[in-house]
């Protein structure tokens, strides 16, 4: 399957090793962002491509690839991806989440927990957390060697200040193993808690940046937060209107121009399990046959 | 009631047919062959090959085809072309001095040893549109001369002769830096400066490189020299142990010089500020030049305070395949993280109409 002009997973295997160097650098330094010398790929940067060349440096043939993009195995950018690397290394791919083997994500983990032989990747635009309050490398890298994350609490505190609650909705900061202070990358702070101790490996790519950052499994990982404004999980009134259940991240999808509008699973694999087990939402209907 | 559509496969294979059509447009109009670009397209070829870091003329060519005239698309698919390919090591450098010159002009001499050499340029045209090239173009043979065999000295080198620049800093013998290998970190040095600026974005460099003209990071430039023909290009090879001929490369060169100032150990002399680009491109390698020189204020002792002199601001903002996919990766979709600010926004504007009842009530 793989093209005749291309290596295995696109990357040469001297760039496969130069990543997986950094890589374990960066397990071996939970939150650290270790600088690597990112490629070009034949995708945009900024589309994936830090996530892309840390997924080519780890797969091997017997994995199962899946690709999501916010949530959703079916949205163009993780159709384009699975698609990639089902062309460049011959994989096998998959959009159930239990039987990935390596999962490329954007913008969302997925809701079902992960297990110790399952590698989480996620694509980072901006990997640096203090970027947005200061935005030279040159200072924020001193800021983590001295883990001066001052900053960050008083910009917390300040949104505390002014709305009476931490405004922060996505990319909220998060500190691993007590030491580093680390962007989730623009998850909604809803799947923070899905990080801590998580049994499965979480590897981070930036490949505009050119940083790669990690956290080991059954890492500590915390929310920022104070004592009397302690990090609070966002909540829907309702549940996913296609299966029912209150458990996952929901999308807002309008219906139509009078106001209408449902909540649906954002994580559509774990949507689906959902209805396979038989639960219904109160707006499910049956799709009728597919023209093909 | 709401079905829960898939399609996004379909879809985008569907884009991708529609793209070809679109590209290839009236189909009684005759098909562009890459050849026609690589010989009548020349200037969009060489800045294709120049930010793109890669010297292929018909390569470009291709990449500017598929890419339907979109230059910076061009730049995008010869750089992850490039990536792909093994590297063997560096070229010697190259001697500009013996440079095939097509043209060579200095704004600081009216007369100098090898000649001012106008060449191809557009310089000194009247901007009218012609519309004899609409029909078949009726082309005058050009005037030929002899080439010199002597070697064309370089304005620099003559003014660095009697000392009044500063000399060109010698061959270190250290190995050049390569920013597609290793990751830019800051403080940068000037070879991994440079090789971001030859690389950078023509609009961007050529921004910043006014902007120094007017004022902000002032550097008071003269063009020494600008000159654009072919070089030897000569790698030497461990295994053999002597340098073999690669080829030959068009390229453009620009010394500017620019204002003296001196220190308490060196005396007061012009400095310099350096562009380079493959093919012929005089606006780049101008501009480059200029935001060279801006960079070197540190080095330079010179108080950093203009944007161009910025080398975090400018090394990490030049490259236009960066810059384009970050800004246009906002077409991705966002949905999730929209759909948590939705939520707050509705929540801080539940908490401002309950706020202002309470107010209403307290007077």
């Amino acid at each position: 399957m793989s093209g005749p002009t291309y290596n295995f997973a696109y990357l040469d295997e001297q760039t496969k090793r130069m990543i997986r160097r950094a890589i374990l650098k960066a397990i071996a330094i939970p939150g650290y962002q270790v600088p690597f010398a990112s490629r070009e790929m034949p995708m945009p940067y900024g589309w994936g491509t830090g996530g892309v060349q840390v997924t080519a440096a780890i797969i091997g043939a017997d994995d199962v690839l899946k690709v999501i993009d916010q949530g959703s195995d079916d949205t163009t950018n993780a159709v384009s991806i699975r698609k990639f690397f089902a062309k460049t290394a011959g994989i096998r791919t998959t959009t159930r989440t239990a039987d990935a083997t390596i999962i490329q994500t954007r913008h969302r983990i997925p809701e079902a927990p992960l297990g110790p032989d399952q590698v989480l990747v996620y694509q980072v635009p901006i990997p640096e957390p203090l970027r947005f309050l200061e935005p030279r490398e040159t200072e924020t890298r001193k800021m983590h060697a001295l883990a001066d994350y001052g900053l960050m609490h008083v910009k917390l505190y300040e949104d505390i200040a002014r709305h009476g609650h931490i405004a922060t909705t996505y990319a909220y900061p998060v500190k691993v193993d007590d030491r580093y202070v680390v962007d989730p990358s623009p998850t909604p702070k809803f799947d923070n808690p899905k990080m801590n101790r998580s049994e499965a490996l979480q590897l981070f790519g930036a490949g505009r940046e050119k940083r790669i950052y990690a956290i080991p499994p059954h890492t500590t990982v915390t929310s920022l937060d104070f004592e009397d404004h302690p990090f609070e999980r966002y909540r829907y009134d309702a549940p996913c209107a296609l299966c029912g259940s209150s458990e996952g991240y929901l999308d807002e999808v309008i219906t139509d121009d009078r106001g209408g509008r449902m909540f649906v699973c954002s994580d559509t694999d774990f949507c689906e399990s959902q209805r396979t087990a038989g639960n219904k939402g109160t707006m499910l209907a049956e799709a009728p046959e597919a023209r093909r | 009631m709401y079905v829960a559509v898939k399609g996004g496969e379909r879809a985008i294979e569907n884009a991708h047919t529609l793209l070809a059509h679109a590209r290839r447009g009236d189909p009684a109009v005759p098909e562009l062959s890459p050849d026609q670009i690589a010989q009548q397209l020349t200037l969009a070829v060489d800045r294709v090959m120049s930010e793109g870091s890669l010297y292929d003329p018909e390569l470009a060519a291709l990449a500017i085809k598929q890419a339907r005239g979109d230059l910076i698309e061009a730049i995008f698919l010869i750089r992850a072309y490039r990536t792909t390919l093994p590297r063997f090591g560096a070229t010697a450098p190259v001697d500009t001095a013996a440079m095939e010159v097509q043209r060579r002009i200095s704004a600081t001499f009216k007369d100098l040893p090898g000649g001012q050499v106008l060449g191809p340029t557009f310089d000194y045209t009247h901007r009218l549109i012609d519309h004899g090239l609409a029909d078949k173009a009726d082309v005058a043979e050009p005037a030929t001369a002899t080439v010199a065999d002597d070697r064309m000295p370089r304005v620099t080198d003559l003014l660095a002769a009697n000392d009044l620049i500063e000399p060109s800093p010698d061959d270190s013998g250290t190995p050049v830096g390569d920013i597609t290998r290793e990751p830019l970190s800051f403080p940068a040095e000037r070879d991994l400066r440079l090789q971001n600026l030859a690389r950078g974005d023509e609009g961007f460099l050529l921004a910043l490189g006014y902007s120094t003209q007017r004022g902000f990071g002032r550097t008071h430039p003269f063009a020494g020299e600008i000159r654009f023909g072919e070089v030897e290009l000569e790698f030497f090879a461990e295994d053999v142990g002597f340098s073999v001929p690669l080829g030959r490369v068009e390229v453009t060169e620009c010394q500017m010089i620019n204002q003296f100032k001196g220190t308490s150990t060196t005396p007061p002399r012009f400095t310099r500020g350096y562009g380079l680009t493959f093919g012929q491109g005089e606006r780049k390698a101008m501009s480059m030049a200029l935001v060279d020189r801006a960079l070197r204020a540190r080095e330079l002792g010179e108080e950093v305070k203009a944007p161009a002199q910025d080398e975090e601001f400018v090394l990490s903002h030049s490259d236009n395949i960066q810059a384009t996919g970050f800004v246009e990766h906002l077409k991705l979709p966002h949905y999730v993280d929209f759909q948590a600010e939705l939520g707050l926004v509705r929540k801080l504007q539940r908490e401002f109409t309950e706020g202002a009842g309470v107010r209403e009530a307290a007077e």
